[in-house]
């Protein structure tokens, strides 16, 4: 039965939101920063409080929100038995830590920092539990790989947290990448990326020729996450994250999406050898090489992080039984275990943060100063143990006689003997966490004098512990949820009845071994870590830490050897690249006739391709001298523009000369401080061969536009020459499309020239304070001026002038809808006119009566482009559509007013203070540079002699 | 007229392809320039090439227009351009004023500042 419910999308965006609230409340102190991390918690709660009734009678809600739909990609929701248990474990004990943190941390941690990982990392992991499509899974996957990289790196000042972090990242994130595959392959298996979809296409999957490279890489991904052998080793160092972080992330949640990844996929992928192989056989291994280490650690929490292993290990095994029961035991220990190994974290904790250590050889004895703690950790250890009446016993007795009756390669003996042995090193460390932590006499030496916490500290704790103990002695209250969870791994209604006593089965015989065993084990444990120590355990980050500086090496290698700096050398190989793809794709494929007949020559134009041809060929030949190569940049500007007019297109014709009279000022201005001359620098032979280099560019790219010239084809342009009139209400096509058709592009295009221009003004001001500015001021660059810097003509001229070519400015403004102009032009006339003043008059005069910021005229161009579009909203229209209409005053011709033109205004305000401005800024090199400013407008003042005159009088 | 427009952009790029094969940044963004003026030719001719008919709608003919979409984009990539060149300008100018050396190629700076 399957509901739409539109809360799932709202849990699992809540701790996103949420997760913003810390990081404001910094300051707040951390009672007010741990009471707002707790709010999002306790709201995702109640929501999934509201759903728990329906799951549990068999409902499953679903919500789908279409995202790429192309891709397969929704974000889609849906909450089962099994996800709504992990949703309430990774909420509930959320609330936990979250409590505990409060006290846990010191108040000098920046807390709201922590806070907001954690809110994060929380919902990467609810996200995971409740994803539908198997590629927002996996987003959520590397989110939480992200996240609690954050979390693990806390202590920034640690360099082993940092290592931890990094080891940590690069482990689970390569698992990722690998999972990534699998999931697409399984994607495409089941011909569709919802996980509902796919648990359905099992059968289809298994007996796909792609399902061993899709469990493979699958698998990598989960064993990776979930610290399986032989990738175990991240987790011991994971531990170097503060407590709270251990205690949440590497017991009861992200060590557990690997397990849970299984548990999903279980209906599609296991059952047949490969998965029994490889996930049980990995399983057991780890379960058995984990409980060992375990057991001779001295740090608290490396002997929980193996322990943590170890379990996953069994969960991973059992998972990998591929038997309904073994998935049903492996549930209610996911259950289980998360309550005393959470608990034991937090109890690790509580001792580090009272007595200042971890190292077991330096506590015992902790039950005297810290009752309340001990009787926690206790009773949470003998849960680990697997000792009766807690619930670690109920479902490691499950896990032993699943064991006790699967054969491993026809053989027996081997799993059930394995799993015993491992169970014994479980209960061996258990009980070392007891007795050589709580147990024996009290010690003085002890770095800080242990006692108990305060409240906060342990209520967490023992919470859970309530549970191990409730469950443990009353099984059947855990049934239900069990059986919830269990029908949604295996696919069909499962009753499980949890008992404690199943009467005399190998299964008890075994448990009774392992904790005798464990027992004599924990006696001999003196001798046994001497031997221990003397054999000089294997340490896997050292091979880690091998592969990865290899790694290093290699990518050193290959990219100094190819990223060498030369720049000139990257274009060529790029330009030679281009060309010689470009020449492959030609003679592959085919090209059609020419369909075009060729335009005569008119020699006025033959004169000017003459020119154009010339004056390459002169800045190529002469590009040393770089005046020269500069003016002679224009003739080409000039005959591009006149070629445009030719060709029927004379808005760009205006554009072009604008804009090649300020780009011909910016070069000049740049090139005053420039070097004058280029060296030769290239040999002959290198010479030659960019000449060969370019020439080939040249004829592809003349090849290819000859081609599309000769040739017709259809295009989109005839709708804007039908509709420019009917729905832009202009004439000017080309004006039409930039405001109104393709307005969107437009003010993407001046947002970027205003960004620009700023880019400019702001590196100038970086330049100008650093040792540039230093170098420029003890620069000869003033030197070499003018005698008669602003001579009188240009002075008279340029004011005369100012006026016209302003006037000219507004009127190819006000046409630009109907006729060539626009605001883009216009704003160039503009700033030519600006820039003649202060190229006649000087930048002091000019910039005295200048009175309007540049960087505010940006900024409003951009507004007022904006403004103009969302007016559009007003009328219920999308952005940017416009609205025209004509108007006729009596003395004048009828006109058109159109929103268009307001949109043509913030374009024209925007090229006008983006253009000013990089001249601007360049300009104040100059200055910089010991220009002298002129508050004269005129060097040679004709009224001054007179005045001279009159003065000597007097 | 094809021929020689697209000569001309040939010509264009082959030059700015060369210049910006140099190795100091001046006539690089010489190069650039001119390849900007190759591209922007370019575009325009893929609306075809036609003669004494701009995309300026007439009321009271039928005459033919050619392809307005293609000067669209040419007109606001050649602002763009200029602000391109403009940032460049302002690189080379840093770059030079930093370093003393206005060479693109970043290993000979190195090895300068190593030997200095």
């Amino acid at each position: 039965m399957t509901t739409q419910s539109s809360l799932l999308p709202i849990i699992a965006l809540l701790p996103f939101l949420g997760a913003l609230v810390p990081g404001i409340m910094i300051r707040a102190g951390r009672t007010a920063t741990a009471t707002f991390t707790a709010v999002p918690t306790v709201l995702a709660l109640v929501m999934l409080g509201t759903l728990a009734p329906g799951v549990m009678d068999g409902t499953v809600y679903t919500m789908s929100i279409p995202w790429l739909p192309q891709m397969g990609l929704e974000v889609a929701f849906f909450l089962d038995g099994l996800g709504l248990m992990f949703a309430c474990m990774i909420l509930g004990v959320g609330l936990l830590i979250t409590l505990y943190a409060r006290y846990y941390l010191s108040g000098e941690d920046p807390v709201g920092q922590f806070y907001t990982y954690l809110l994060l990392f929380q919902g990467a992991m609810l996200g995971i539990v409740i994803s539908d499509n198997i590629l927002l899974l996996l987003i959520f996957w590397e989110l939480t790989s992200l996240s609690s990289f954050l979390l693990i790196g806390y202590w920034k000042h640690l360099p082993e947290g940092r290592q931890g972090a990094r080891m940590a990242l690069t482990v689970t994130g390569a698992g990722g990448l690998a999972m990534i595959g699998g999931m697409l392959i399984l994607g495409n298996v089941a011909g569709s990326y919802n996980l509902t979809d796919i648990l359905a296409a099992g059968d289809a999957i298994k007996a796909s020729d792609w399902y061993t490279p899709a469990v493979i890489l699958i698998l990598l991904g989960a064993f990776t996450k979930s610290a399986q052998f032989p990738f175990h080793f991240w987790l011991p160092h994971a531990m170097a994250a503060p407590t709270p972080v251990s205690a949440y992330l590497h017991s009861a949640t992200m060590v557990k999406a690997g397990v849970f990844l299984m548990a999903r996929m279980w209906p599609a992928l296991s059952g047949t050898e490969l998965w029994f192989y490889a996930v049980a056989t990995t399983g057991l291994v780890t379960m058995v090489i984990a409980a060992v280490i375990a057991l001779f650690k001295d740090d608290l929490k490396g002997l929980l992080a193996f322990s943590t292993v170890s379990h996953l290990g069994l969960l991973t095994m059992l998972l990998g039984f591929g038997t309904e029961a073994a998935a049903i035991a492996a549930v209610f220990h996911i259950l289980n275990h998360l309550t005393f190994k959470a608990a034991l974290f937090m109890t690790a904790g509580i001792i580090d943060h009272e007595a200042h250590t971890r190292d077991i050889k330096r506590l015992g004895g902790l039950a005297k100063l810290m009752p309340i703690t001990a009787v926690i950790g206790t009773v949470a250890a003998l849960s680990m143990a697997g000792i009766p009446l807690f619930n670690g016993f109920l479902s490691k007795e499950m896990m032993l006689e699943e064991a006790s009756h699967t054969y491993w390669w026809e053989n027996p003996w081997i799993v059930p003997a394995l799993a015993t042995f491992g169970a014994l090193f479980s209960v061996a460390y258990s009980l070392r966490f007891i007795f050589h932590v709580f147990g024996g006499p009290v010690r003085d030496d002890y770095p800080s004098k242990p006692h108990d916490p305060p409240a906060g500290m342990w209520l967490s704790p023992a919470f859970l512990c309530i549970f191990v103990v409730l469950i443990g002695v009353a099984p059947f209250l855990a049934e239900d949820v069990v059986n919830m969870a269990a029908t949604a791994v295996t696919g069909h209604e499962t009753h499980a009845h949890l008992k404690i006593w199943h009467g005399v089965t190998p299964a008890l015989y075994m448990s009774i071994a392992a904790v005798a065993g464990g027992a004599v084990l924990l006696l001999l444990h003196r001798p046994l870590d001497a031997a221990w120590i003397k054999a000089g355990p294997f340490y896997a980050k050292a091979v880690f830490d091998a592969v990865i500086a290899g790694c290093v090496r290699l990518s050193r290698a290959i990219s100094d050897t190819l990223h060498d700096g030369s720049i000139s050398r990257y274009l060529a190989i790029f330009t030679a690249a281009t060309v010689a793809v470009g020449y492959v794709a030609f003679m592959r494929g085919e090209i059609a006739p020419p369909t075009r007949d060729l335009l005569p020559i008119p020699p006025v134009v033959a004169v000017g391709w003459v020119l154009l041809v010339c004056a390459t060929a002169v800045i190529v030949l002469q590009h040393h001298m770089r005046y020269r190569a500069l003016v002679v940049l224009g003739v080409i500007g000039l005959m591009i523009s006149a070629g445009f007019i030719y060709i029927s297109a004379p808005d760009l014709a205006l554009t072009q000369i604008s804009v090649e009279t300020v780009t011909i000022m910016l070069l000049l201005l740049a090139l005053h401080f420039l070097p004058k001359t280029t060296p030769q620098e290239n040999t002959a032979g290198r010479r030659a061969l960019d000449g060969v280099i370019a020439v080939a560019a040249g004829v592809g790219v003349a090849a290819l536009s000859f081609a599309f010239m000769t040739r017709d084809f259809s295009s989109i342009s005839d709708f804007h020459l039908a509709n420019s009139y009917k729905g832009g209400g202009g004439t000017n096509v080309v004006n039409v499309i930039l405001v109104d058709f393709r307005g969107y592009d437009t003010y993407g295009e001046i947002i970027v020239l205003g960004i620009a221009g700023l880019v400019i003004f702001a590196l100038m001001e970086a330049l100008l304070s650093g040792p540039a500015g230093a170098r420029l001021r003890n620069s000869g660059y003033n030197f070499d001026r003018s005698h008669d810097r602003h001579p009188l003509m240009m002075v008279i001229a340029t004011r005369v002038m100012m006026p016209i070519a302003l006037m000219v400015g507004v009127y190819i403004f006000l046409r630009g809808h109907n006729q060539p102009g626009g605001g883009f032009v216009a704003g160039l006339v503009f700033s030519i006119a600006l820039l003649m003043q202060y190229m006649a008059s000087g930048f002091g005069w000019t910039s005295r009566r200048q009175q309007f910021e540049y960087h505010a005229m940006i900024g409003w161009g951009v507004v007022i482009a904006g403004l103009t579009g969302m007016g559009a909203w007003l009328s219920g229209t999308p952005f940017l559509t416009s609205a025209f209409g004509y108007v006729h005053l009596p003395p004048i011709e009828e006109f058109e007013l159109a929103t268009a033109a307001l949109f043509d205004l913030g374009v024209f305000l925007c090229v006008l203070g983006a253009v000013m401005l990089m001249l601007y800024s360049l300009s104040r090199m100059a200055r910089h540079a010991g220009e002298t400013v002129n508050t004269e407008p005129m060097d040679y003042d004709p009224s001054r002699p007179r005045k001279m005159v009159e003065k000597g009088k007097a | 007229m094809e021929l020689l427009v697209a000569s001309a952009i040939g010509v264009l790029t082959a030059g700015g392809v060369y210049l910006i094969l140099r190795l100091r940044a001046f006539p690089v963004i010489l190069g650039l320039s001119l390849l900007s003026y190759a591209v922007n030719i370019f575009l325009v001719s893929t609306g075809r090439l036609a003669i004494n008919a701009p995309p300026i709608l007439n009321k009271y003919a039928d005459v033919p227009y050619t392809d307005p979409l293609p000067q669209a984009l040419v007109l606001t990539a050649i602002v763009i351009s200029f602000g391109m060149t403009a940032v460049l300008v302002m690189f080379a100018l840093g770059a030079y004023l930093e370093a003393g050396d206005d060479s693109i190629d970043m290993k000979e700076a190195e090895e300068k500042d190593d030997a200095a």
